[in-house]
C-alpha cells in the first residue's frame, strides 16, 4: 500500500519543474527532509572545514614555512574549530537524530514540525554569517576580515580594543544564532521522545539511540544556554560598552573561561552521546546478538551526562586555581571515564559470542571503539592536573582532542552513514568503495593524530604558524601533514562513493541489514507519513518479534 | 502493509503520553534558567567589584510595590485556567486582562527605576560593572516579561473575538506555565539584586 504511494510520488516528481521541487525543499516541516538537510549542510560544511585544516597542515609542514601569512593562519584555526564543532559536528548529530528518532520510535514527525523548521534554518543562518565575515569582518578599520580570536575566543582578545572591525561580531551572532537553533532542535528532540512513542514503545523499550538523544538533549539545553548567555554579554561588552570581560574596569578574563567551559567541556559530551548512540545500534546488528546490558547503558549515559556537567575547570587548570579546585576537577574528570569503560565492555559483550559481520558500518565502528579508547586514556592522562600543566596548550591536547572526535565521533558517523544510507535513500552504499574508505581514513587518521602526540611531548606548542628547526618537530610534522591529505583523499572516496551510489548504487530492500528496530519495518526511503497505520510494540525489538513469531522477545520482558 | 500492526500479549489498552506543548515549555524553562543561572552568577561575581560610583547602596530602592504587581499576576494566570477549563469565558477574559494589566504595571516600574537611575544618578550599562550587570541581568528578565505580555494580549485579542474557548484550555496552560516562570525568576532576580547585592 505504501510502496504504491512512493511510486506515484516519484512519478509526479519526475515531471515537476526544478523550482518547484526547491520551493519543497525549502518551506518543508517533514523531519526526513530537514533530517537531510540538516546534514547535506553539515558535509558541505565538513569539506569547509578540512580545507582550513589543510591549510593549517601545509603551513606546518616544514619550518619557517610562508604558505600563510600569520594572521591567516589565526583565522585558519579560528574558523577551522568553530566551523567543525557548531556547523559540522552539530548539525550533523541533529540531522540524523531528526530524521531516525521519530521512525525509531514509532511517530509520523517530530513534536513540533514548525518548530523543526525554524532550528534548521537558524543554524543554517548562523553558519552563513559566519562565513559572511570574510566579506564584511573588515568593518571600516580594515582590521582584518574571518575571526582570529581562536574558538574560545578568551577574553580580552575579543574585545573592541584587541579586536576591531566585526570579525568577533560575525562570530558571536553566528553562535548565537546557531546555540538558539540547538535549543529548539533539543526541545524538540526530547518533546518528541517523551510524548510521541508508538502504543507499547515504552521508555524501557526504546531503542538506545533514542535514550542516548534523549539524554543529548537535555545536554544541550544546559550546555549550549550558558554559551549563548556568555555571547550575550560578550555583545554587550563590544556594543553598548559594558566591562563584563573587560579588566580594566574590574571585569574578569577568568568568568568568560569559566562560561566558556561549562558549555566546552559538556559540548564533547553533546556530540559523543549520540555517537555512543550509533555504535549503540550497529554493532548488535552486525553481530547478530541484542544489546548486551541495555539498562546499564541507559544508566552509565545518564550518569556521563551528570558527571560530565562538573568537569569543565580541566580545561583551565594553567590558570592558576586553588589545589581544591584542581582536585576536584581532577576527580571529576577520572570519575567520567568510569561509566564511560562501562560502555566500552558492553559494546564489547555484545560482540562476544556474536556472529560478526564485517561488513563498512561495522568496521567503521570498530575502529571507534579502539580509537575512542585511546582518547579516553590520554584524557585520563591530563586529567592529572600536574601532568596537564606540562602539556596544556600542546600539540599533545590537539592530539587527544582529534582522537575523540576524528577517532571517535566521525568514524561512529561514517558507520552511521554506511548503515542508514539505504533507508535514506533507497540504494546501498558501494561496499568496495567503502572498504577503501575505511581503510584509507584509517591509516590517514593514525599517520596524522598518533604522530601528533610526540611534538606536544617535545614541547611544540599549538596554535604557532611556524617554528624553528632542530627542534625534533620537522619529521614528525611532515609526516602528520601527509596524513592529513590521506584523510583528505579518503573523504574524497566517501563523497564520490555517496554521489555515485546515489544514481548507480544497487536498490536496497526495506530492511537490507536483516535488523531489529522499528525504521527498517517501512519503506526504504520512508512515505512521508511515514507509517501506513502506527505500529504497536511488545518488545525492544519489534522486528525480530514480527520475523520470529514463535520464538518472540516479547516472551522474555 | 509496510507497518506492524501485530499486537502481541502485554500491549498496554490505553496508552497516553504526556502533553508535548507542556514538555516542550518545560525544556525551554530548563534552557532559560541555564541562562539566568549564567547571568545571576555574574551579577553576584561582580557585587562590590566596581572601580567607581554609583553604587547599589547608594541608588537602589526596593520595588515592593511593582513586585507584588507581578508575583500577584501569577494568581491571576491560574485562576483564569481554572475558569476557562470550566468554560466561563467571560470571567476567564477578566482575569485575563488582569494579568496584562499587573505585568504591564511591573514593566511600568521597571522603565520608571531605569529612567531615575539613569538621568538622577547617571547609572548607564557603560558607567561601571554594577550599570553592566544590573542593566543586564534586570534587562534580560524585563524582556521575557515584554514577551509574555506579547503572547498574553494575542490571546486577549483572540478571546475577544471570541476564539478562546475550553478546548484550548491545554494551550493556555502552557502559556501560564511560561509566565509562572518569569514571575519566579523575579524572586531570584529580587533576592539577588536588591537583597544580597546590597
Amino acid at each position: 500500500m505504501s510502496s504504491d504511494a512512493i511510486a506515484i510520488q516519484t512519478a509526479e516528481a519526475a515531471g515537476r519543474p526544478w523550482v518547484a521541487t526547491l520551493h519543497e525543499w525549502v518551506t518543508t516541516v517533514d523531519h526526513k527532509r530537514l533530517g537531510v538537510l540538516y546534514i547535506l549542510y553539515a558535509l558541505f560544511f565538513l569539506v569547509i572545514g578540512g580545507i582550513e585544516a589543510t591549510i593549517m597542515r601545509i603551513q606546518l609542514m616544514h619550518p619557517h614555512n610562508d604558505f600563510v601569512s600569520p594572521q591567516v593562519f589565526n583565522r585558519m584555526f579560528t574558523m577551522h574549530g568553530t566551523t567543525m564543532i557548531f556547523f559540522v559536528a552539530m548539525p550533523i548529530l541533529f540531522g540524523f537524530a531528526n530524521y531516525l528518532v521519530p521512525l525509531m520510535i514509532g511517530a509520523r514527525d517530530m513534536a513540533f514540525p514548525r518548530l523543526n523548521a525554524f532550528s534548521f534554518w537558524l543554524t543554517a543562518f548562523g553558519g552563513l554569517l559566519l562565513y559572511f565575515s570574510f566579506l564584511g569582518g573588515n568593518g571600516l578599520y580594515g582590521a582584518g576580515n574571518a575571526p582570529d580570536v581562536g574558538w574560545w575566543a578568551y577574553a580580552p582578545l575579543a574585545s573592541r580594543a584587541f579586536s576591531p572591525g566585526h570579525s568577533s561580531d560575525y562570530w558571536t551572532i553566528a553562535l548565537l544564532a546557531s546555540g538558539f537553533g540547538s535549543i529548539g532542535t533539543a526541545i524538540n528532540i526530547i518533546a518528541t521522545i517523551i510524548s510521541m512513542r508508538c502504543p507499547g514503545m515504552k521508555l524501557s523499550r526504546m531503542p538506545l539511540l533514542a535514550w542516548m538523544n534523549l539524554v543529548m538533549s537535555g545536554m544541550v539545553l544546559l550546555a549550549i544556554s550558558p554559551l549563548s548567555a556568555a555571547q550575550i554579554m560578550l555583545l554587550v561588552d563590544r556594543y553598548l560598552g559594558g566591562h563584563f570581560f573587560d579588566t580594566q574596569a574590574g571585569g574578569s578574563a577568568t568568568l568568560w573561561m569559566h562560561f566558556f567551559w561549562i558549555f566546552g567541556h559538556p559540548e564533547v559530551y553533546v556530540l559523543i552521546i549520540p555517537c555512543f548512540a550509533f555504535a549503540s545500534e550497529i554493532i548488535p546488528v552486525f553481530s547478530r546478538k541484542p544489546i548486551f546490558g541495555y539498562p546499564v547503558m541507559v544508566g552509565a549515559t545518564v550518569c556521563i551526562a551528570f558527571v560530565s556537567m562538573s568537569v569543565w575547570a580541566h580545561h583551565m587548570f594553567t590558570i592558576g586555581m586553588n589545589s581544591y579546585a584542581n582536585s576536584f576537577f581532577t576527580i571529576t574528570t577520572m570519575a567520567v571515564g568510569v561509566p564511560t569503560g562501562i560502555k566500552i565492555f558492553n559494546w564489547l559483550g555484545t560482540m562476544w559470542g556474536g556472529k560478526i559481520q564485517f561488513k563498512t558500518p561495522m568496521l567503521f565502528c570498530i575502529g571507534f571503539l579502539f580509537q575512542f579508547l585511546i582518547a579516553g586514556l590520554t584524557g585520563i592522562m591530563m586529567a592529572s592536573s600536574p601532568f596537564d600543566w606540562q602539556l596544556s596548550g600542546s600539540y599533545f591536547v590537539v592530539a587527544h582532542f582529534h582522537y575523540v572526535i576524528v577517532g571517535g565521533i566521525l568514524f561512529a558517523l561514517f558507520g552511521a552513514f554506511y548503515y542508514w544510507y539505504p533507508k535514506i535513500t533507497g540504494r546501498m552504499l558501494n561496499e568496495g568503495l567503502g572498504k577503501l574508505h575505511f581503510w584509507l581514513f584509517l591509516i590517514g587518521f593514525h599517520l596524522t593524530f598518533d604522530l601528533m602526540h610526540i611534538p606536544g611531548l617535545l614541547g611544540m606548542p599549538r596554535r604557532i604558524y611556524t617554528y624553528e628547526p632542530g627542534r625534533g618537530w620537522e619529521t614528525l610534522n611532515l609526516l602528520v601533514t601527509i596524513g592529513a591529505f590521506v584523510q583528505g583523499i579518503a573523504t574524497l572516496v566517501f563523497v564520490a562513493n555517496l554521489v555515485i551510489s546515489y544514481f548507480k548504487g544497487a536498490k536496497a530492500a526495506n530492511d537490507p541489514w536483516d535488523a531489529w528496530t522499528l525504521e527498517w519495518s517501512t519503506s526504504s526511503p520512508p512515505p512521508a507519513y511515514n507509517f501506513a497505520s502506527i505500529p504497536t510494540v511488545a518488545s525492544r525489538r519489534p522486528l525480530w518479534d514480527l520475523k520470529h513469531p514463535e520464538d518472540p522477545d516479547s516472551r522474555y520482558e | 502493509m509496510s507497518a506492524i500492526t501485530t499486537s502481541l500479549a502485554g500491549t498496554p489498552v490505553a496508552w497516553k503520553l504526556p502533553y508535548r506543548g507542556r514538555v516542550g515549555m518545560a525544556c525551554l524553562i530548563s534552557a532559560e534558567s541555564a541562562i539566568f543561572t549564567i547571568f545571576v552568577v555574574a551579577y553576584l561575581y561582580y557585587v562590590g567589584k566596581s572601580f567607581s560610583g554609583p553604587t547599589p547602596r547608594e541608588v537602589l530602592e526596593t520595588p515592593i510595590f511593582y513586585t507584588v504587581c507581578l508575583l500577584s499576576s501569577s494568581l491571576t494566570i491560574h485562576f483564569a485556567g481554572k475558569l476557562l477549563e470550566r468554560g466561563r469565558r467571560g470571567t476567564f477574559l477578566t482575569l485575563w486582562s488582569l494579568t496584562i494589566a499587573l505585568g504591564a504595571l511591573f514593566l511600568y516600574g521597571t522603565g520608571q527605576e531605569w529612567h531615575r537611575l539613569i538621568y538622577e544618578h547617571g547609572l548607564t550599562i557603560s558607567t561601571n560593572l554594577f550599570g553592566t550587570t544590573y542593566y543586564s541581568l534586570v534587562g534580560l528578565h524585563a524582556f521575557h516579561v515584554t514577551a509574555g505580555l506579547i503572547m498574553l494580549s494575542i490571546v486577549l485579542l483572540s478571546g475577544l473575538a471570541g476564539r478562546v474557548g475550553p478546548e484550548q484550555s491545554a494551550r493556555i496552560d502552557v502559556l501560564s506555565l511560561y509566565w509562572h516562570f518569569v514571575d519566579a525568576v523575579w524572586i531570584v532576580v529580587f533576592t539577588v539584586v536588591y537583597v544580597l547585592g546590597r
